[in-house]
């Protein structure tokens, strides 16, 4: 652990019943870093986003973000501090339009006093004006978001997360459901986010986690098994046996 | 098409308007004094209905507790008639407290002599009430069909509680408003009663735009996000507690004005406020006109009500089933409500099934969606 990490996962152990779904596992995250997360089904990568959200408690751990801990955290002040998240299918508000879902987003102090006696700042409008155009939303702005196909309601939820401007963004699976260039869309899209910001991304698709051209840990059984860049991965022994398959087969 | 659509609503709201201006300067004069009467007993049940709108509609906050709030607010204004009206009796307390032997008047009663205290009391403590349960149940994260159980128990919990305090608040027996005066007059009597018609009406069009302030905006997009996703408004750094415990306040605080406007104008408060079914009845107004919509909430109250004293006198016994069934219409044919309905492709969705052929729109109704919404 140093000063430059924006995140810390130390021993995370999260039990479910005598399952775990986390064991002892250990993660560190430098500011403005891309790492992808891989692992096979059952591996703990959703309960791993979920501890960080403050959505699950670890049984055992601690949680260290900008230097504070987030253990007993409720989830919005976790996300106030700084940890945005897009969940694995899209959840947006689908009987909103998508400009009210970007102002939902967007919108700070997140009080309700706020929200019912203020109109929406000028420069968080140029934000969403600034989000759609980068999604490609624009000509949707007044549309219902439950209208939208499935890889526009995936962009709505990635342009969300990035009004939140979260330090860190949690990532499930953007791509689950994409066609092809949507995908090289995606991943480009994600790649210009770090640097900036933060970024985990869950993935299956490993020409989509290729493309990401970033750090990668790989999860099994709870635990991170294996980290560095792609080649490196490929080359290891236990990752080849638990999840990508021999090249034979 | 949005475009057309738009324009429909706004014909919808504009023939509303006019026909309920209409109704509201001609009521008076039109109808008997018992007619008027009723019809301002129902204006005053759409305030609490319009509450039920704000919780249930928007916020999916299935309520089966609004008789609380509203029997509160009865109270409140009912006390005050009560007290002012009683100088005459033993003690100079209330005529009902003698029959218990009860020489001095209960602490609690005591503000209420006060019109300023009571003109805010009939709001503010059915909204503190609703909200502090509100509060302790949304913390814990009840929701759904329990939370709907808990607000039925509460109204259980309440209903016993003044059913059994006679020495309080003259229990099951309630309180009487009609025989007792304000300003020197019976608040039974026709000119009082052609006031309080009045005054209903102003309440229930303001009681509309507060709604409809409260919903319009962020703050009404948020309540939305709550119904249909509340996680999701949680991890983008929303505290939906907050929200949900403010609005139904603001639900309790209506049904608490309802609740006072309703029994100056039927002459009793009592525990029969308190009544499951009434409660429910609440909830069949809001669904059949139609929910998350605000102005279905009121015809509902209103229509319903007043279909339910029509039928009443032509048909009795036969209320009961009518209301079944359309509660059972609208579950099964039409989820929206009847607004809902209407507002949606409805109309023309059935005169299509009638054999009338429909416009069909194609290429160019799209060509001119294209001109209006992008510069390609």
């Amino acid at each position: 652990m140093n000063n430059r990490d924006l995140l810390n996962l130390i021993d995370i152990t999260v039990s479910f019943e005598g399952f775990l779904a986390l064991n002892k596992l250990n993660l560190n995250l430098k500011k403005g870093e891309l790492r992808a997360v891989i692992g096979p089904n059952g591996a703990g990568k959703t309960t791993f986003l979920d501890v960080i959200t403050g959505k699950v408690r670890p049984t055992k751990g601690e949680v260290i973000f900008k230097g504070k801990s987030l253990i007993g955290r409720k989830e919005h002040k976790i996300a106030r501090l700084g940890v945005g998240r897009k969940f694995q299918s899209p959840r947006i508000f689908e009987n909103l339009t998508v400009k009210e879902n970007l102002e939902i987003s967007v919108t700070t102090p997140k009080s309700p006093l706020n929200l019912i006696n203020k109109n929406i700042k000028e420069e968080q409008l140029d934000e969403i004006e600034r989000l759609m155009k980068i999604v490609n939303l624009s000509q949707k702005v007044n549309s219902k978001a439950g209208s939208l196909s499935h890889g526009q309601k995936q962009w709505l939820e990635i342009a969300m997360l990035v009004g939140q401007k979260p330090d860190l963004m949690l990532v499930d699976e953007p791509v689950a459901g994409l066609t092809d260039e949507e995908t090289d869309l995606t991943a480009d899209l994600l790649k210009s986010l770090s640097g900036d910001n933060t970024v985990v991304v869950i993935d299956h698709d490993m020409e989509f986690i290729r493309r990401l051209d970033s750090n990668v840990s790989v999860l099994n059984q709870g635990t991170v098994l294996c980290e560095g860049t792609m080649e490196t991965i490929q080359k290891d022994k236990k990752v080849i046996d638990v999840y990508l398959g021999r090249p034979e087969d | 098409m949005s475009l057309s659509k738009i324009k429909f609503n706004k014909k919808i709201v504009l023939s509303f308007w006019i026909i309920l201006i209409a109704l509201i300067i001609a009521a008076p004069s039109l109808l008997p004094v018992f007619r008027l009467n009723l019809l301002g007993r129902y204006l005053s049940l759409s305030i609490v209905a319009l509450g039920v709108d704000l919780i249930w509609g928007y916020t999916g906050l299935l309520s089966l507790g609004q008789g609380i709030f509203f029997a509160l607010g009865g109270y409140c204004a009912a006390m005050y008639l009560q007290i002012t009206s009683s100088s005459e009796f033993p003690n100079n307390i209330p005529e009902f407290f003698a029959l218990y032997g009860v020489e001095k008047l209960p602490f609690f009663w005591e503000p209420f002599r006060s019109p300023v205290f009571t003109f805010f009391a009939i709001w503010i403590i059915p909204a503190l009430v609703s909200g502090l349960i509100g509060f302790l149940v949304f913390r814990n994260r009840i929701k759904g069909v329990y939370f709907s159980i808990l607000t039925q128990a509460s109204l259980l919990v309440f209903f016993n509680f003044f059913n059994g305090q006679q020495k309080l608040i003259n229990g099951t027996n309630g309180l009487k408003t009609d025989v007792t005066e304000l300003f020197g007059q019976m608040v039974g009597s026709e000119s009082m009663q052609r006031l309080f018609f009045w005054l209903t009406a102003i309440l229930v069009i303001g009681a509309w735009f507060f709604a409809k302030w409260v919903v319009k905006g962020r703050f009404g997009n948020i309540l939305i996000g709550i119904r249909d996703d509340e996680p999701r408004v949680r991890f983008t750094g929303y505290n939906p507690v907050i929200f949900k415990t403010i609005i139904f306040s603001i639900a309790g605080g209506l049904a608490g004005i309802s609740g006072a406007l309703y029994t100056v104008q039927s002459g009793i408060v009592s525990p029969q406020f308190m009544t499951v079914p009434f409660s429910i009845e609440m909830v069949i107004w809001v669904a059949v006109g139609g929910r998350g919509t605000l102005l279905g909430a009121i015809l509902g109250a209103v229509l319903i009500n007043y279909a339910k004293s029509l039928v009443s006198e032509a048909l009795p016994a036969s209320w009961m089933f009518i209301q079944g069934g359309l509660f059972i219409l609208v579950v099964t044919s039409l989820p929206e409500g009847v607004l809902g309905w209407i507002q949606g492709d409805g109309p023309r969705n059935a005169l299509q099934k009638f054999g009338f052929k429909r416009k069909i729109e194609t290429y160019p109704s799209l060509e001119i969606n294209n001109k209006e919404g992008n510069n390609e």
